[in-house]
């Protein structure tokens, strides 16, 4: 018990990036995610195409993969090639890969609503923006709780990928008390910790679907 | 006995003007030319079998559908024009919207907004797009409730009513609006039968108020008691359009005749 005491104050700071990524990624994604579903239902076909192949691109290669390049191949890349410091170029790589899979719970959330909803909202005078703002994306939010959930829950796991970066996050504290100290309860304790903010997540959107319960469709 | 005094007002310029409208789906024509003029607080029926185009009719009047040639004018105000060369334009955007602010539409199927009370359905509209204060729309949203029996729902969700009910909210969100013209698509058509008959009571009140309405209806005894004017509509044509009365009891053409008997 002492010894779990001994090794708590670097895992918790390793909690504590884990927890840096996962909640800069998620406040940015999600709204990077709603444009890019409004983008990806478009009227101009060009916009639709674009957007689809972005999706593709970043559902299609391994996160890993899209970190890796952004830090260490994205410096060499002609006109639009930055050097970022691991931290940056971490959240960058998150962002731009979960927004892509938030679009497509957004979009898909979005074309649920019945037309009826739009023409409601159309006869009564209300604009395009006026609709999506105070109509359809309200009752969106209600639908796509369960696979956002989902997501949010993945993400908590998947801020772990940043050792390769070599950034001191819950797993590599982990990883460092292990190889220093031969015991591998370091990983057990690293385990309790994503199951206790796994289980705050859980919590968290179980309230809010009850919240959202109070009206049925 | 007010559909009498209605037909009796000639208003000078019409409420709402359509003249020659066509509309197609892909290869398919659905209206083919249709007109119609309604004066001030006229009540319209318009009936004829499926598919006969009475619902694109009136989603061509309050522009959730677009017309490939004709005219539409609302209280003297252009939304569509065609010229002689067949070149069909819409006004701008912005004076699309004003127009068919002018008009209300109660839909077959409610589409009333789940996520919202029954009060917050009413005022949403008046405070979004006339960004009026809450409490200063609250009050009439209130009277209106309790136009259509329904003062008790103000908190309920939609969810919870039944579909006369619904129907109802429906038409108190439109006439929070304050619109000069009601569109009706159907309104007792999704309802069980021991229930239109609430609905089609609030629609004869708005009749008695003077309300100009539009209301396509498969109910002929509504159409012969509160409206005016009968359409009769039949393969995206007016096959006949004459005052309820004289439609119903001596139908002058053929198709008219043969889907009346049917019907009754
Ligand atoms: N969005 C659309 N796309 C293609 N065809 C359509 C569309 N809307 C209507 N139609 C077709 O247009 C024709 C007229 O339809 P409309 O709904 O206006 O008829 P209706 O007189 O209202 O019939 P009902 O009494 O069944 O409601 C039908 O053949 C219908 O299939
Ligand atoms: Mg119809």
């Amino acid at each position: 018990m002492d010894y779990v005491l001994n090794i708590l104050p670097p895992l918790i700071e390793g909690t504590g990036v884990t927890l840096q990524v996962f909640v800069i990624t998620l406040m940015l994604s999600v709204p990077l995610g709603l444009a890019l579903a409004l983008l990806r239902l478009s009227r101009i076909a060009p916009v639709r195409a674009a957007v689809g192949g972005y999706i593709w691109l970043m559902r299609g290669t391994p996160l890993m993969l899209q970190m890796l390049f952004i830090y260490f191949a994205l410096p060499f890349v002609p006109v639009i090639g930055v050097r970022l410091p691991d931290f940056p170029a971490a959240i960058v790589a998150f962002v731009l890969n979960y927004a892509a899979y938030f679009a497509e719970i957004f979009r898909a959330g979005i074309q649920s609503i019945e037309r009826g909803q739009y023409e409601g909202a159309k006869v009564l005078g209300l604009s395009y923006a006026q609709t999506m703002r105070r109509i359809v994306l309200p009752q969106v939010i209600k639908r796509i709780l369960p696979p956002v959930s989902n997501e949010t829950i993945t993400l908590i796991k998947d801020t772990s990928l940043i050792y390769v970066l070599a950034m001191n996050d819950l797993l590599r504290a982990a990883r460092g008390i292990v190889q220093r100290d031969f015991t591998t309860s370091p990983f057990v304790v690293a385990a309790a910790f994503y199951l206790i903010m796994t289980l705050v997540l859980t919590y968290g959107f179980q309230h809010l679907e009850k919240k959202y319960a109070v009206y049925d469709e | 006995m007010q559909s009498m005094t209605n037909e009796a007002t000639p208003a000078p310029t019409p409420m709402l003007r359509a003249v020659d409208l066509h509309k197609r789906f892909g290869a398919i024509e659905v209206l083919k030319g249709v007109s119609l003029e309604v004066g001030r607080g006229e009540v319209i029926a318009i009936i004829g079998p499926s598919g006969s185009g009475k619902s694109t009719f009136l989603r061509c009047l309050i522009h959730l559908e677009t017309v490939q040639r004709g005219c539409i004018e609302v209280e003297g105000r252009t939304l569509v024009s065609t010229d002689t060369g067949g070149e069909c334009r819409y006004v701008a955007d912005a004076e699309i919207r004003t127009i068919c602010g002018a008009m209300g539409m109660v839909f077959q199927h409610f589409n009333l907004f789940p996520h919202l009370t029954v009060l917050e359905n009413l005022i949403e509209a008046p405070m979004t797009v006339k960004g009026l204060r809450r409490e200063d729309v609250v009050p009439k949203a209130e009277a209106l409730l309790a136009k259509v029996g329904l003062a008790d729902k103000r908190d309920a969700y939609p969810s919870r009513l039944s579909g006369g009910q619904k129907q109802r909210v429906a038409i108190a969100r439109a006439l929070a609006m304050e619109p000069d013209i009601l569109l009706f698509d159907e309104p007792t058509s999704a309802l069980d039968p021991e229930l239109t008959g609430e609905v089609l009571r609030t629609m004869r009140e708005l009749a008695d108020e003077h309300m100009t309405m539009i209301v396509v209806t498969h109910e002929m005894a509504f159409a012969r008691e509160v409206a005016s004017r009968v359409i009769f509509m039949d393969g995206g044509l007016v096959v006949e359009a004459r005052p309820a009365r004289e439609l119903f009891a001596s139908p002058e053409h053929p198709r008219t005749r043969a889907f009346l008997e049917n019907m009754l």
